[in-house]
């Protein structure tokens, strides 16, 4: 069994306004933002699942509704064995010592007035029988763990840099031994220079705390460094998921094809492959029959029409791609 | 993207002096309240006579060495009764808008935060009171309550405590939305934690500005309402009742009746004003690092 | 032939509560005709401060205390703010990061193109529209005459960043400025605005200085690399020469500090973090985070010495090191 068992997850947003309320009146079904439909996957114990996409793919919805910032509308999530999708704002907060998250902006997701110092030692607070003094001496050894230093604790959010913002993050999300943790995007507001030592901190910590992570991002060169699994979503769906190696070796769906091939390498001599989707990221409202990636594919066919389903070509490796 | 360069270091208190100096009109404000404050404290200390001791024969003199600012009709010292007015007008006014943000403020937290059918009916409720101009609102409290000091007080907060509670709300509306809101959820924070720690710390600065006005525009209506015979009665030292006392002598030519109390109205709303205005200034991030 | 824009000695330096902080530090730089120039740094580099510099649109709290900035043979310091304004817009534009809070929200995006026509070509209303869907295809934004009546917010980012490069481009100018302009935009829409720029740049002859903290987007576009570190160019080369034979420390240590997806090599994060611009040391300020520091690098501050063709870097060690090669 593993740690995270998403199954059919499905997060719908309904649209509101004056067509909500029409189609309501006529009884048609309501205009919604199918953000996250259908989607499954397992995060075994220490293991790391990337998941990887551009925007509106749904990747951070799937994350909030892991944290339950949000609501799913449908499906389930089994956090070690027990259902946790429906659960109450109650019965989740012992879960919060379990299941924490890194943000992606260091500098939205820290509270302006409070000092780093304090914002580690919340956790602590409402989830451990600890004293102050004991509280103290954790916070302590946290900020060394994450090599801010005990000097940095008493600083505010602007007297850090971005690097340093994002490890007192980090510092938080591991205060309460958690064993599951979800990495929004982490590294996404670093410079790419700042970017390794938060991906090798994000390892260390890993390695020797026995987390499990959701990594969430659209950097691929992070991703393959960190991941060991890397799933890959496209408006909504998982349209691959292969073990790390294989996927960049080889990737299997046109659209992580197209995603290899974008991302800036920096060799100048290097051969780019030219294999590019035509068009633009459609709008999650409009609800297409088939495969979403028709009318941008340049190896569309006839079949892309039907509706495609996720399979397992070869054993650990799925592809929803009619010509896989 | 802001082309600052940020320095990763402190800013020690000396700085903040550095930057309270910048604005030198703000400053002077703030020490001509802090003076008329400390004068209201110590007024025993301070007035030369006693504000009730009535003296027939020194009735009805102007300016003098005796009386720095003249006597009225019962010989009363006029600078003494200033002195103790300014007790009852700096109070109510600080009472009334301090109860009036207190409430206001917590109000539209909650309904801020909670949003849906809750803060539809807040409001509301807020724009109808708001659409009666505040300053009829007031009368119209006093009036139907009766006229004492305490009600005075209670019709100014009634008065003031919608735009608080929109202010408040429409910051909440902006603050609940940000990712440390996010992360305060994540990491167990129950709601009521998540409003007062993280939320609405955040929301005070443009609140602590809105206050230090309205302090200015409480003192104006509750002297405004003296004024018309509303609220607090004579022969108790306020600056609106003396104004009163004072417009009636007008036309028998006793000037300093009515100006020395009209100008002490003036001098403090005005001081009140000019410091929140600097606070705004003060307060405003970005005007941090500059000099 | 003189180059299109030579920059020598510029300091900007910038007050604040605590004292000055020299955000760019008697930086030389020049680009020349119809070049890709990339400029590469930490935030804090100076590298977006160094092109506000050049539209002289450096403000209070900040100014330029020494230097000059030569555009096309003339010394931008001594035109009046009149003409100045010509040159801005028209013959140095800029396209920034965050195209969509760029435009104008309420102005249908059509219009703030052909208003560049009427205002700096003179052109009547109609040739303006005329010009502006010409623009608008040459940026490869299909559906040109329907899109022209949208607004901002209906645009997606990749098309609002077409825009402002159909609007920086408008003008014909000899050089663009780009400041991370494919940053915080999707990884397959970054890349077409990267082919894009380098195309147009090609057809149009303008020379672009392209900033960014991304070397894989410099590999890409770029003809020659300048790096800059807490304000002080540290080295300038072609871009093959900088991938394949970096010399100065600092640019060793970025390239080695980059996650690859070509490579299985591991990454090595820069030692150390960028030093306080505020009382920097007089020496090179990269002297904290540096392998082959010395006494003599503390105290005074290496030149930008040419190592080889077109190759310039500032480093005692380097220097040192290279008479031993």
């Amino acid at each position: 069994m593993a740690l995270v068992e998403v199954r059919d997850l499905q997060m719908h947003f309904p649209l509101g306004g004056l067509d909500s309320l029409l189609s309501r009146l006529h009884g048609r079904p309501e205009p919604v933002v199918r953000a996250v439909e259908s989607v499954s996957f397992d995060v075994a114990s220490g293991e790391t699942l990337a998941l990887v996409g551009e925007s509106g793919c749904g990747k951070s919805t799937v994350a909030r509704c892991l944290l339950r910032l949000l609501d799913p509308t449908g499906g389930s999530i089994r956090y070690d064995g027990a259902e946790i999708a429906s659960l109450d704002a109650r019965s989740l907060v012992p879960l919060r010592r379990d299941i924490q998250m890194v943000f992606q902006d260091p500098t939205a997701s820290l509270n302006p007035r409070l000092s780093a110092r304090r914002m580690i030692e919340e956790a602590l607070m409402l989830h451990t029988r600890l004293t102050a003094a004991e509280r103290r001496e954790r916070v302590d050894e946290l900020l060394e763990e994450v090599d801010l230093g005990r000097g940095l604790g008493d600083r505010y959010p602007h007297e850090l840099s971005g690097g340093q913002r994002q490890r007192v993050n980090i510092a938080r999300a591991i205060a309460t031994h958690p064993r599951f943790v979800v990495l929004d995007e982490p590294t996404s507001a670093l410079d790419v220079s700042l970017r390794s030592r938060a991906i090798l901190l994000l390892e260390k910590l890993r390695d020797r705390l026995g987390l499990s992570y959701l990594f969430i991002s659209h950097d691929l060169a992070t991703v393959k460094y960190l991941a060991g699994r890397v799933a890959v979503m496209y408006l909504g769906s998982i349209v691959e998921v292969a073990a790390t190696r294989e996927l960049f070796a080889k990737p299997l769906h046109p659209y992580t094809r197209a995603l290899l091939a974008a991302v800036p390498v920096p060799d100048p001599d290097a051969k780019r492959d030219p294999f590019a989707l035509s068009g633009e990221i459609p709008s999650p409202m409009d609800n297409v029959v088939g495969c979403k990636l028709r009318g941008r594919c340049p190896l569309a066919q006839a079949v892309c029409a039907q509706p495609v389903p996720l399979r397992e070509v070869t054993p650990g490796r799925l592809v929803a791609c009619h010509l896989a | 993207m802001s082309i600052l360069p940020i320095a990763p270091i402190s800013v020690p208190p000396s700085l903040v002096w550095r930057r309270i100096r910048r604005n030198p009109l703000s400053f002077t404000a703030l020490c001509v309240i802090i003076a008329i404050a400390l004068i209201a404290l110590f007024a025993p200390l301070v007035a030369p006579y006693p504000p009730d001791a009535t003296d027939a024969g020194s009735a009805l003199q102007s300016v003098s060495w005796q009386h720095w600012l003249g006597t009225d009709l019962y010989g009363r010292d006029q600078l003494s009764r200033i002195i103790y007015a300014a007790r009852v007008d700096l109070s109510v006014a600080f009472a009334a808008t301090a109860a009036a943000v207190a409430i206001g403020a917590l109000l539209g937290a909650v309904v801020g935060y909670r949003g849906g059918w809750v803060d539809n009916i807040a409001m509301r409720a807020v724009d109808a009171v708001m659409a009666f101009p505040a300053f009829v609102l007031a009368m119209g409290i006093t009036a139907a309550m009766g006229n004492s000091t305490g009600n005075v007080a209670l019709a100014i907060s009634i008065t003031q405590i919608p735009a608080y509670l929109r202010l408040i709300r429409g910051e909440m509306l902006r603050v609940r939305e940000m990712e440390y809101a996010d992360a305060a959820r994540t990491v167990g924070n129950p709601a009521w934690r998540i409003v007062l720690v993280h939320l609405l710390p955040n929301c005070l600065p443009p609140l602590i500005v809105q206050a230090t006005l309205a302090m200015g525009f409480a003192l104006l209506t509750m002297a405004s309402l003296s004024f018309i015979g509303l609220g607090i009665q004579p022969p108790q030292s306020e600056w609106g009742v003396m104004t009163a006392e004072g417009a009636s002598q007008i036309v028998t030519g006793e000037w300093w009746l009515f100006l020395f109390p009209g100008l002490a109205i003036m001098i403090t709303v005005l001081a009140f004003n000019l410091v929140g205005d600097g606070l705004r200034d003060f307060l405003d991030p970005r005007m941090r690092g500059i000099r | 032939m003189i180059d299109l824009l030579e920059i020598r000695d510029l300091t900007v330096q910038f007050e604040s509560d605590t004292g000055d902080i020299k955000a760019v530090d008697h930086i030389n730089l020049t680009i020349r005709r119809g070049e890709v120039v990339g400029l590469v740094g930490e935030s804090g580099s100076g590298k977006s401060v160094t092109s506000v510099a050049i539209l002289r649109l450096i403000r209070r709290p900040g100014r330029v205390t020494s230097g000059t900035i030569t555009f096309d043979g003339v010394d931008l310091a001594s035109l009046t703010e009149e003409a100045m304004r010509q040159v801005r817009g028209a013959k140095i534009a800029l396209v920034s990061q965050s195209p969509r809070t760029a435009l104008n929200p309420v102005i249908p995006i059509g219009r703030q193109i052909s208003r560049l026509f009427q205002l700096h070509a003179g052109l009547p209303a109609e040739q303006a529209k005329k010009r502006m869907l010409e623009m608008l295809a040459l940026v490869r934004i299909p559906d040109a005459e329907k899109r022209a009546k949208q607004y901002a917010h209906q645009l997606s980012g990749g098309m609002c960043q077409r825009v402002m490069i159909a609007m920086a481009l408008a003008t014909s100018p000899q050089l663009l400025l780009a400041d991370e302009p494919t940053t915080g935009l999707d990884v397959s829409i970054a890349a077409r605005i990267l082919d894009l720029l380098r195309e147009l740049g090609a057809r149009t002859g303008a020379a672009i200085l392209f900033i960014t903290h991304d070397l894989g987007v410099v590999a890409e576009i770029c003809d020659r690399v300048v790096v800059m570190h807490a304000g002080q160019v540290v080295e300038s080369a072609p871009v093959r020469t900088l991938f394949n034979n970096p010399a100065h420390p600092y640019t060793r240590a970025l390239v080695r500090s980059i996650p690859r997806i070509d490579r299985d090599v591991a990454m090595e994060p820069i030692p150390g973090s960028v030093p306080s611009l505020l009382n920097p040391p007089p020496g090179c300020r990269y002297v904290e985070r540096c392998d082959w520091a010395t006494e003599r690098c503390r105290q005074s501050r290496p030149p930008l010495l040419e190592v080889a063709a077109d190759h310039l870097v500032a480093c005692y060690g380097y220097e040192e090191r290279r008479g031993a090669c």
